[in-house]
């Protein structure tokens, strides 16, 4: 590949349509994504989402912006990147099938990112120098993974969720509240307001030291019980005050683990946080006041790379191919691809 | 058939019965607010149906798929707002197929579920909210007398 390389990158697992344009994994000229840029109002219609009918019909035009906003043409690219999985098998075969076609067409190199891995990279987008050994906690609407990566491609799972993910809780919890979706930018602001110590709920599996493993179904279940149980009493809940002590619980169970997972990995240099929930105001707080004395460097992505983007999955596919992971033709979207232990 | 569940263990207990018990093809909806427990009960069917990795809450995704004895697609309607965008999701090739469908807030879309089908209204005991649980089986699909049976030992009858 040329000093100079263009990576195209696709990104439609889940609700959002995107398409970025990275240079040299590390720089983004263009990052656009459907649900910003206006483009629903152009599009006409906002839902439904989910479907992958919708992502078919704006997923050209995307590219298409991705690359006049990039100033380059389809002639300029070097590779093509999608994300294959995990997520919505619908949504991302509409991804795949277009990359596939592109770089057939183009006879251009193609990476198949894992959507989980692509998050990661979103670090590598800003500007920071990252270097490995390092942790990185994964925090979105789908996934709460902590990972231990020691090169491109090495990646050990030390802890996931057991039942819902934290930015699930966070949207489910905000429903609850009448707040609206997405759930977690609604909390962050509401809990400001607010007074943690006003409820206290529990924390996930905090008494089990070396367990990385998250748990959060037991936190929503306790502030829903207690939501009805004000409601009942015709008590005066603040929503603030539960959207606060709700949101100290969740980021507390992150913290902790994290500081455990540091204990266990002392050669790690490095701590990232990633994923739609890393764009939450406490969290990155709490990590900040918590890691300043240890011996890590924390990093996190701006809030636009923290939610899904095709930026880091052409950045993650620029270190793919760089290594020859190059993706055949036969690839498949994956809905329930996992992470591969090392 | 009215159970009565005194905690999560419970909880997933019966679905873990059911689980080893279910014929290929059978269709579980599953109901209830949240917190009620819906994901406890569908982890412990995986367990009876010999899955091996963990079962996470499929609201993000729709739709899990789950290796085992058989396969287990598992299901969310949570996020879903219209019957429109099921269509895409090809339900039907689920229903029909060897696997075992399970789906959490069925009720959300009752026209598109199959008349004979397994359908579990899970409901928060106001006596305990934290722990009790009342399970209400409102479709016994095609379960065994015998099967009914286990159940009623391993929870208490609700009434």
């Amino acid at each position: 590949m040329s000093h100079k390389t263009f990576i195209l990158g696709l990104e439609t697992s889940c609700d959002d349509t995107s398409a970025a344009v990275v240079l040299n994994g590390r720089t983004v000229l263009s990052n656009v994504v459907s649900s910003q840029d206006n483009f629903h109002l152009r599009f006409g219609g906002v839902v439904p989402e989910i479907a992958s009918r919708r992502h078919l019909e704006i997923i050209n035009p995307v590219i298409d912006e991705a690359l006049s906003k990039a100033g380059i043409t389809f002639r300029d690219l070097d590779g093509i990147a999608v994300s294959y999985g995990p997520g919505l098998a619908g949504s991302l075969l509409i991804g795949v099938s277009t990359a596939k076609a592109l770089s057939f067409a183009l006879e251009l190199p193609l990476a198949a990112v894992n959507h989980l891995e692509g998050h990661i990279y979103a670090n590598f987008l800003t500007g920071a120098t990252i270097s490995f050994p390092l942790l990185c906690l994964v925090v979105s609407g789908g996934h709460t993974s902590l990972l231990y990566m020691k090169g491109h491609g090495q990646i050990e799972i030390l802890g996931r969720t057991r039942d819902d993910a934290a930015g699930e809780v966070f949207d489910k919890i905000a429903r609850a509240l009448g707040l609206g979706f997405p759930g977690g930018p609604v909390i962050d602001k509401l809990a400001q307001q607010g007074e943690a110590a006003a409820f206290s709920f529990p924390r996930a599996l905090m008494g089990e030291e070396g367990k990385l493993d998250f748990s959060f179904s037991g936190v929503k279940t306790a502030v829903l019980n207690c939501i009805r149980r004000e409601t009942e009493k015709g008590g005066q809940v603040r929503p603030a005050d539960l959207a606060a002590a709700f949101q100290e619980a969740v980021v507390e169970a992150l913290v902790e683990k994290s500081l455990m997972a540091i204990r266990q990995k002392r050669e790690a240099g490095q701590f990232l946080l990633a994923g739609g929930v890393a764009a939450n105001g406490e969290l990155r707080r709490k990590f900040r006041q918590k890691l300043e004395s240890k011996n890590i460097e924390l990093i996190y992505p701006p809030v636009e790379l923290c939610t899904d983007n095709g930026a880091m999955i052409a950045s993650a596919g620029y270190y793919y191919l760089r290594q020859g992971r190059r993706a055949s033709w036969d690839l498949n979207a994956v809905p329930n691809l996992e992470l591969e232990r090392v | 058939m009215v159970l009565k569940s005194t905690s999560e263990e419970t909880t997933s207990k019966i679905g873990k019965i059911l689980g080893r018990n279910l014929q290929p093809g059978t269709v579980v909806a599953l109901n209830g607010e949240l917190g009620a427990g819906k994901t406890v009960f569908a982890r412990g069917v995986a367990e009876g149906l010999d899955v091996q990795v963990v079962v996470n809450s499929p609201s993000y995704v729709i739709m899990n798929l789950y290796r085992g004895r058989m396969e287990l697609y598992h299901f969310d309607f949570y996020r879903l707002e219209e019957e429109e965008e099921l269509q895409e999701l090809g339900l039907e090739e689920y229903f029909y197929g060897d696997g075992i469908t399970l789906i959490e807030w069925a009720d959300k879309f009752p026209g598109v579920l199959p008349t004979t089908r397994v359908e579990i209204d899970i409901v928060k005991d106001d006596e305990d909210l934290e722990n009790s649980r009342i399970l209400y089986f409102k479709h016994l699909g095609k379960l065994e007398e015998s099967l009914i049976e286990e159940l009623k030992k391993v929870a208490s009858p609700g009434y």
